[in-house]
């Protein structure tokens, strides 16, 4: 198991660098996006870092990972690689989807990143069959599907949940609930209070939380995974959060009034990333040594762009490769 | 391997018990596949020979559980799933048309999907609006997915075998009538690439491409033109709707000059006017008469005998569009029975 000997200063350090690092790429697309170079829909993971960064520090490496279209986070958590993260964006036929992904189907298998989809719900009965097989070929690995409450709409999700409970698949249902499905509130849609209630009444464990600390969010999901592994029951997270741009591009949108700054402010106060650098801080760490990471991820993010301007796009024959084998 | 007579049914439990033994990695799953009837045979005895592991049911998730069949092919399994009646597959259209076609070419060929799915189609005994569709057309629409209709035992077996073996995601529609047949399975043990025409039967005058059952009813038309107008029909039955053999097809037409398609589905934006319009860019100047389609009525399905008949074209459909294409005088078919698998088949599904 990832993670059962690091100190608590080790995981806050691994936890900001990979926050931090998909802020910083995520604040690079908004500063390029009004190029027109870019031409992929971006919906942003701004202020919602901390669960998968958390999740997928918790889990094993090799884990396998399914998620949607706000899934920068979830690519660069586990790939951590700006490189071809930047070349898919960019639709460069360097990059390992070829371009043909961009941001809302961003993928690596080879990284156990197995898909991410761009239409709500999809990618959990996926997840379902993943899980399947990693049982079946008794590989040990988890599997860890992302979605919205939105997705909990979706008859995909309940089909999904009712089959991995009834066969005990090792699936952990990680929901990233930020109480919006592009601009229509929970409060709107839902014939019920509380999702975890809900969810309880089926043979899995549920675990809940708003913290917006990674160290919170390990430590929660750490806990459920030991669960899982006695009982083989599948894990039911709903975590609660915020995100702070607009529904789909880099911009944001108080001003159309769905949604109100002080909620926002609230959220924004316990900001994660400013959270678990003062905890650094306080722990030790210095100034200067966050700052050397800060540099780095900066460098390391320009290189990526400059990288990504300046490779080629596919040939037009790669039109027609890939729809078979 | 030595040729042995078996019915569809029978081929097609023969070509999955073959690969289940064969690769591991193989699964076949549906509801109702492990149960006392076993999707009208196909999967009878399969569970105890392979264990419940390897062939199970599902509960009625059609979209979660095609999900799970393309998790799991992406992760090296091989399942093989299969629907009772077409009309239901339609449940899991989402994960068809958005996830199971497209997560190859997404992945940048990252991801090998060899993933079946099996669906009974067509016409029983008054099955109606919803246990009736053969929608062919709906999935050979979607670059990703490949689709193989079946009409012989020894197709049945031969092409399950390849679509289990490809990498890629296929349909495999199986008309119910078809269950009942029985035929000679001379294919080996490698079963009959995917993509690859067959003709049914050799002629000179007329060209008819025939899917699923309409080969059956092209067979007889051939039969009664034959002998009440010294007509010689050659009948091409594609198997595989895409990838399309229009090699096949093209070299017919040009021979003949004369082209029916009689698609075992609805016309308007269908199979049989890709056909058509495909005949009409290849052959245009070897044609003597504009191609003609024969499909089901553009209305839904109706359950009562005398307009399911209506609805469902057959051999006398094909008889009479041939007379037209080449000036006939109509044959009298008051003595032949058009209608000799109605009358067989008693239900109740």
């Amino acid at each position: 198991m990832s993670g059962a000997s690091q100190t608590a200063l080790d995981l806050d350090l691994r936890f900001y660098e990979q926050m931090l690092l998909i802020r910083r790429a995520e604040e690079k697309i908004a500063e390029h996006y009004f190029e027109d170079d870019m031409k992929t829909p971006v919906h942003m993971s701004v202020g919602q870092e901390a669960i998968p960064v958390a999740v997928i520090a918790a889990l094993a490496p090799d884990d396998d990972l399914l998620g949607t279209y706000r899934s920068h986070a979830l690519y660069l958590a586990r790939a951590a690689n700006v490189g071809d993260f930047f070349l898919e964006m960019y639709g460069r036929g360097g990059a390992p989807q070829k371009g043909k992904a961009g941001s809302m189907h961003l993928a690596s298998p080879a990284h156990g990143v197995q898909a991410t989809s761009a239409v709500v719900g999809t990618t959990i009965p996926v997840a379902l069959g993943v899980a399947y097989a990693n049982k079946r070929l008794e590989s040990g690995k988890r599997t860890a599907v992302f979605f919205g409450d939105g997705a909990i709409d979706e008859g995909a999700f309940w089909e999904s949940l009712n089959y991995a409970c009834s066969e005990k698949l090792p699936l952990v249902f990680v929901c990233e609930d930020n109480r919006l499905a592009i601009h229509s509130k929970a409060a709107d849609r839902h014939g019920y209070d509380a999702i975890g209630k809900v969810v309880e009444q089926f043979r899995c464990h549920v675990v809940t939380s708003d913290s917006t600390d990674p160290a919170e969010l390990y430590r929660l999901t750490r806990e459920a995974l030991a669960l899982q592994d006695e009982s083989g029951w599948p894990v039911f997270m709903h975590l609660e959060c915020y995100r702070y741009l607009e529904h789909v591009g880099v911009g944001e949108d108080f001003k159309f009034g769905y949604r109100d700054m002080e909620e926002y402010e609230r959220w924004r106060s316990r900001d994660s990333i400013e959270l678990v650098r003062a905890r650094l801080l306080a722990s030790g760490q210095s100034e200067a040594d966050l700052e050397a990471i800060e540099a780095r991820i900066a460098a390391e993010l320009v290189a990526a762009v400059a990288a990504a301007k300046v490779a080629p796009f596919p040939e037009p024959a790669e039109l027609y490769r890939d729809v078979f084998a | 391997m030595s040729a042995q007579t078996m019915q569809y049914r029978e081929a097609l439990n023969a070509a999955m018990a073959q690969e289940l033994e064969r690769d591991e990695r193989v699964f076949v799953f549906g509801l109702d596949v492990p149960d006392h009837r076993g999707i009208f045979g196909s999967t009878i005895g399969l569970v105890d020979r392979f264990g419940p592991e390897r062939v199970h049911g599902t509960p009625l998730s059609e979209d979660a559980m095609t999900g799970l069949a393309l998790g799991a092919a992406m992760k090296g399994l091989r399942p093989v799933h299969v629907h009772i009646r077409v009309d239901f597959l339609l449940l899991a259209t989402n994960q068809l048309l958005n996830m199971v076609s497209t997560q190859r070419y997404l992945s940048g060929g990252q991801h090998e999907i060899p993933l079946v799915i099996r669906a009974v189609i067509g016409r029983g005994w008054g099955q109606g609006a919803q246990h009736s569709k053969s929608l062919q057309s709906l999935y050979a629409h979607i670059p990703g997915l490949k689709v193989v209709m079946p009409t012989t035992p020894n197709d049945a077996k031969g092409l399950l075998v390849s679509a289990i073996r490809s990498n890629d995601p296929v349909i495999m529609l199986e008309h119910r009538w078809l269950y009942d047949v029985s035929g000679e399975v001379t294919c080996g043990e490698e079963g009959i690439p995917l993509g690859k025409a067959a003709r049914v039967r050799e002629g000179t005058d007329l060209t008819v491409v025939a899917t699923s059952w309409m080969n059956v009813e092209a067979k007889l038309a051939a039969e009664i033109l034959h002998k009440e107008a010294g007509v010689s029909l050659e009948i091409i039955d594609p198997r595989t709707l895409y990838p399309l053999d229009m090699d096949a097809i093209t070299a017919s037409v040009k021979k003949t000059g004369h082209c029916v398609v009689a698609d075992y589905d609805w016309a308007f934006c269908g199979f049989s006017a890709e056909v058509a319009a495909q005949v009409h860019e290849r052959c245009f100047g070897d044609l003597r008469s504009p191609v003609t389609r024969i499909g089901f009525a553009h209305v839904p399905c109706p359950t009562t005998r005398c307009l399911e008949n209506e609805f469902y074209p057959n051999a006398a459909d094909i008889v009479r569009a041939v007379e037209g294409k080449l000036g006939l005088d109509p044959i009298d078919l008051s003595g032949y029975d058009l209608y000799s698998w109605e009358h067989r088949f008693k239900g109740p599904f």
